[in-house]
């Protein structure tokens, strides 16, 4: 059974339409990047998936219908969103904001190991773990949001540009980290990116996603050897 | 105007000049009454709903405009119309002083601080280093103004409570054109502006603080004309009839009355002041039950008001005229 | 110099007070940005709950607990059925919603209960326990004002329920992303408030005396309070209030009189609002433009 299906996905910002029937679909266990220029969709793709936007279409999380559902009950089912921007608790401490990461989980020894393995992924994480969270760089607010979403132990994480406003070096750090995730922990990842190339390097498979509506699908391989699809759409 | 809003105005100037002659005295001055409302509400308006400027404590202006009255007569002798300009002039000023502070406050923020103002009010009226000129908690009686010599000369008898209605009439109508040539003018457009979109108004050149000032005065003025009408109409002041609570049922009427109306004023004075004589029968607390019970039930069904209400009934009457 | 010791000791009682009122307006703020105007009609409405059950027997800290219980569930209602509609409303909606909750709240209060004014009593013994500096009832309140605001502070600083209520007012959309419940939430927060600022009331009411209109003045210091401590900081709050309240005693005793008190409010609320809108510790807002 496919983790995530999503069918004619249509979103409107008030009268503004965004999506104009998105469909895709991933196998558990795999990480998928949707592509694509500035303003094509791509975020309201991963709002819709968590309830954030008005949806319409057909969207089916481990087989059970999850459109129009709340976003704090999409949670609920394993599904851990890395927002753009990061979404940081600035006010509150690093470990607070991990530890929310965890709020709706009730295996509280469980989320103590979580803790320490988010550590050990991050280690300048640990050295700042009293410290505001507000007052981190830009790259250490990125990994304390994929630790706040790892700390949920989801079974799929939604990311919203990570490589966003990083130094190359800090993203490939991050994204080995991801990779290492993925492939130790079974987590599931939908990574929006606009860096094609970072992106296709981590993903097993790729969307590409223009003006609301997916133009290109296949494996990330695939994609990143054609040489024309490359230069039209991906500007490399 | 439209013509037919100028007929329209016409009938009500002569049902309101008969009035006296149909209904007792006790009910002329209740209208009496209303009118001075309908003037403290068309200040108020004037702020909150065409200049979206919050006031929650209105009452301290209109105390403001009593009292000069009530002093101006008691100590000084002045004759009971000769206080209405400096009632106006004195309120015109003091708003316009705490409109310029005002300026930097904005929504919560001003509703706060006038909020302050009016709970705060009355012990400030009953302060006694100035008892001789506020008279204290006993407050300042005053005298009832004689009809002139000039009706009962004509063979016109009319008794005070009557010459009292005449007299509120003609200035809450002068107070009322005033006003909506104000609002139909550059001033007004440009209190509409601010109040709608702040930023893009200053963009396009209003002065807003300048306009947000003036109105903090003009609106002042007219609460405290009412007040100085008021004063008349009753004859006593104390500080507790200033009271916060008289805020509030300004807030109420041009809540219920409608904002950014003119007639909202007439609506929501009518309502002020004959709900209470009805609810006060069932119990001293029942009208602020009452107003309170309305607030709500007008901000989440009908946020236009009386005044919106009668609009959209009247476009909709209109349009089956046209299209039988 | 005593008289001086006695009103500043005195100021700290009612400051205390004050300073609990305040962190309730505060902690409603910093979750929705409004001011809830109605704070001090729900804390004396749960005051005249607690009145009725003493009155019919109950002995005086059962009834205290469970009239802050009564108004906990009096806050969460009031935030649900009532606030809830209008949270995105604009300003005045808002301001013309809280007001009306505050006379409907005086009103049905008179109508029950009349408006003559009544005694309330005080759990703590009559005669001077601190000698001549101090009441055993101002001790006393000032007592139970910290139990109350440590109470609080631990809940919010040591529970996972008081960080996701942090959370949910500083970020609602990130709460939401780690599932939080905000609307749950900001109720949970307007009954805590309103749990507050029922201690407030039974406090205040043995000094004051009982009768609806008694939290109006108070109210006004809590406002100066809060912003005098940055309206969106409740150890702010909590130290504005303790001092509004040693001023008040001060200035009015020795320097401009009992009859003005309220205006030194009006004066601070003012005065606070024009030169630093922020207050001694509240964070600076820029309007984006």
């Amino acid at each position: 059974m496919a983790l995530l299906e999503a069918r004619d996905l249509r979103a409107a910002y008030g009268l503004t339409r965004v999506l104009h029937g998105i469909s895709f679909s991933m196998e558990p266990g795999t990480i998928t990047t949707l592509l694509g220029a500035n303003g094509a969709g791509k975020t309201t793709t991963l709002r819709a998936l968590c309830g954030m936007v008005k949806t319409q279409g057909d969207i089916r999380f481990q087989g059970a219908p999850i459109a129009g559902r709340a976003t704090e009950d999409v949670v609920r089912l394993g599904v851990a969103h890395v927002p753009d921007g990061r979404g940081t608790f600035v006010n509150l401490s690093t470990e607070e904001n991990l530890r929310l990461g965890a709020y709706t989980r009730k295996d509280r020894h469980a989320v103590e190991q979580d803790l320490e393995r988010v550590y050990g992924y991050f280690p300048r994480l640990r050295e700042r773990r009293g410290q505001q969270a507000g007052t981190l760089s830009g790259g250490e607010q990125q990994m304390l949001a994929v630790s706040r979403a790892l700390m949920l132990r989801p079974k799929l994480m939604l990311l919203d540009e990570p490589s966003f406003g990083l130094a190359p070096l800090v993203v490939k750090e991050l994204f080995g980290i991801l990779r290492q995730v993925n492939e130790s922990e079974r987590v599931s990842m939908l990574v929006v990116e606009q860096n094609a190339a970072m992106a296709l390097d981590l993903a097993d498979h790729a969307y590409l996603i223009e003006t609301g509506r997916v133009v290109l699908s296949g494996t990330a391989d695939e994609i990143r050897r054609d040489d024309a699809v490359r230069r039209s759409y991906l500007g490399y | 105007m439209s013509r037919r809003q100028l007929m329209v105005a016409a009938v009500l100037l002569l049902a309101a000049c008969a009035l006296p002659f149909a209904v007792s005295d006790y009910r002329t001055f209740q209208f009496t009454l209303a009118l001075v409302y309908a003037t403290a509400l068309l200040g108020l308006n004037l702020l909150t709903g065409y200049n979206g400027q919050i006031s929650l404590g209105h009452g301290a202006f209109y105390a403001i405009g009593a009292y000069c009255t009530a002093i101006l007569m008691d100590q000084y002798g002045v004759p009971y119309w000769a206080t209405l300009p400096v009632a106006a002039a004195v309120c015109l000023g003091v708003g316009f002083l705490f409109g310029l502070p005002a300026l930097r406050l904005e929504g919560l923020y001003l509703a706060l601080a006038t909020f302050a103002l009016g709970v705060s009010l009355p012990s400030l009226l009953k302060y006694h280093d100035l008892e001789k000129w506020t008279g204290g908690v006993q407050g300042i009686v005053i005298n009832k103004p004689q009809p002139p010599l000039f009706f009962s000369s004509l063979g016109l008898p009319i008794n005070q409570d009557q010459w009292l209605y005449y007299f509120t009439l003609a200035v809450t109508v002068l107070m009322f054109v005033l006003a909506w040539n104000l609002l139909r003018g550059r001033i007004g457009r440009a209190m509409v502006a601010i109040r709608d979109q702040h930023t893009a108004a200053e963009a396009m050149g209003v002065n807003t603080a300048m306009v947000k000032s003036l109105t903090f005065g003009v609106s002042a003025m007219y609460t405290g004309v009412a007040g100085a009408l008021g004063a008349i109409a009753i004859q006593y002041v104390a500080p507790d009839s200033f009271n916060f609570f008289l805020s509030i049922v300004f807030l109420v009427g041009i809540v219920i009355g409608g904002l950014a109306s003119i007639s909202g004023a007439v609506y929501g004075a009518l309502f002020i002041q004959f709900v209470p004589n009805i609810a006060d029968e069932i119990s001293k607390a029942a009208p602020w039950a009452i107003f309170g019970v309305f607030l709500i039930g007008f901000v989440y069904l009908m946020p236009t008001g009386v005044a919106g209400a009668v609009r959209m009934a009247l476009a909709r009457l209109t349009r089956k005229a046209q299209n039988p | 110099m005593e008289a001086f010791l006695h009103q500043v000791l005195a100021g700290l009682a009612t400051g205390g007070i004050y300073a609990s009122l305040a962190l309730a307006l505060v902690m409603i703020y910093q979750a929705t940005h409004l001011v809830n105007f109605a704070q001090g009609e729900m804390a004396m409405f749960a005051t005249y709950i607690a009145w009725t059950l003493v009155n019919a027997g109950m002995p005086y800290w059962p009834a205290f607990l469970l009239t802050v219980g009564f108004a906990f569930v009096l806050g969460v209602v009031i935030e649900r059925v009532i606030i809830r509609p209008v949270e995105n409303a604009p300003v005045l909606a808002v301001v013309v919603v809280f007001i009306a909750l505050l006379i409907i709240l005086n009103s049905v209060t008179g109508w029950i209960y009349t408006y003559t004014i009544k005694t309330f009593p005080s759990p703590f013994p009559t005669q001077p326990v601190f000698g001549k500096y101090m009441s055993a009832h101002e001790g006393g309140a000032i007592g139970v004002t910290l139990v109350v605001l440590l109470a609080l502070y631990a809940f919010f600083r040591f529970t996972p329920l008081g960080l996701a209520l942090r959370a949910a007012a500083q970020n609602p959309e990130s709460a939401r992303l780690v599932g939080i419940r905000v609307g749950w939430m900001l109720a949970l927060g307007w009954g805590l408030a309103a749990a507050v600022g029922a201690v407030a009331g039974m406090m205040v009411a043995p000094i004051v005396y009982l009768d609806p209109n008694m939290m109006g003045g108070v109210l006004l210091y809590a406002f100066a309070a809060a912003l005098v401590g940055g309206i969106d900081n409740p150890a702010g709050a909590v130290f504005g209030g303790f001092l509004v309240g040693v001023l008040e005693n001060v200035l009015g005793a020795f320097v401009i009189g009992n009859e003005l008190k309220l205006a030194v409010a009006l004066v601070l609320i003012i005065g606070v609002l024009v030169v630093k809108p922020s207050g001694f510790f509240g964070k600076v807002l820029v309007t984006r433009v």
